[in-house]
């Protein structure tokens, strides 16, 4: 992935597979602290605790007869570059929340890219379900 | 790269416009597939230029969706067009110019673009 914008979008597919009704985009810019903070939150089909420890390994779907599953494991090999944090919660039945911590100034930081096309695309894609997107800063 | 409560009116309206995607039926359905392959290969990018021909077009009974990995990494960004009535058509290795091209021939006259396309029928069984 070239981007942060497309690994959201990628992540933010699998919520939908899961039925979510609502999903939320945040992204947290600390500049003083050095770090951006990515929060995908979901009130998807959510995950059980085995699932859970699967998901981040590349060698992992959930989808029947498939075998390889990239998006979550991307995100995290994105984050831990750039010697970031990945967190994973989820409980079934109620939802997942993906973090991801990124070291801004780190060589191997992507760009954030084109988010305001991602939401484009998921809002005209699916229209029953709602998109929320955050930014926040504290340079602002 | 922050989105402005401007940029969020102009998604509105976009989408109230397009009436057609929040109704349940619809003469032909467009489905870009937006696995991890397809996006890392520019699926964003087919989606919007798909987008970009039907507000063109002004029409308003084509539904716009998206699917996962359809097994054949190596053939995209592909977009399945399904005509009400007829057998859905992978379309592979898509590009912006094709997407126009696929929009016009097949969306709006049911002419389906051979040279772009990797068959009929759909990746799942039953």
């Amino acid at each position: 992935m070239e981007d942060l914008s497309l690994h959201i979008l990628d992540v933010v597919e699998n919520s939908i597979r899961a039925r979510a009704s609502r999903i939320e985009v945040t992204l947290e810019e600390k500049k003083t602290d050095n770090f951006l903070c990515l929060l995908i939150i979901d009130d998807g089909s959510g995950m059980d605790e085995e699932t859970i420890k699967l998901v981040t390994s590349p060698f992992y779907s959930s989808k029947e007869g498939k075998y390889f599953g990239f998006g979550v494991s991307l995100l995290k090999q994105a984050a831990l570059e750039t010697e970031g944090e990945f967190e994973i919660d989820s409980n079934k039945g109620v939802g997942t929340k993906i973090k991801a911590v990124f070291k801004k100034d780190h060589p191997d930081m992507k760009p954030i890219g084109d988010i305001m096309l991602t939401i484009q695309v998921l809002r005209l894609s699916h229209p029953d379900i709602d998109f929320f997107y955050n930014f926040k800063s504290d340079s602002e | 790269m922050n989105l402005k409560p401007e940029d969020l009116k102009k998604i509105s309206e976009k989408m109230e416009a397009s009436t057609n995607l929040r109704s349940g039926a619809g003469r032909a359905k467009i489905t870009v597939h937006m696995g991890t392959c397809g996006i890392a290969t520019g699926a964003r990018d087919i989606m919007k230029a798909f987008l970009d021909e039907l507000e063109a077009s002004g029409q308003k009974d084509i539904l716009f969706t998206t699917t996962g990995c359809a097994g054949l990494c190596s053939h995209e960004p592909m977009a399945t067009i399904e005509i009400q009535g007829e057998s859905p058509v992978k379309y592979v290795h898509l590009t912006k110019e094709k997407v126009k091209t696929i929009f016009k021939e097949h969306v709006m006259n049911g002419k389906i673009v051979e040279e772009s396309a990797l068959g009929r029928g759909s990746e799942r069984v039953g």
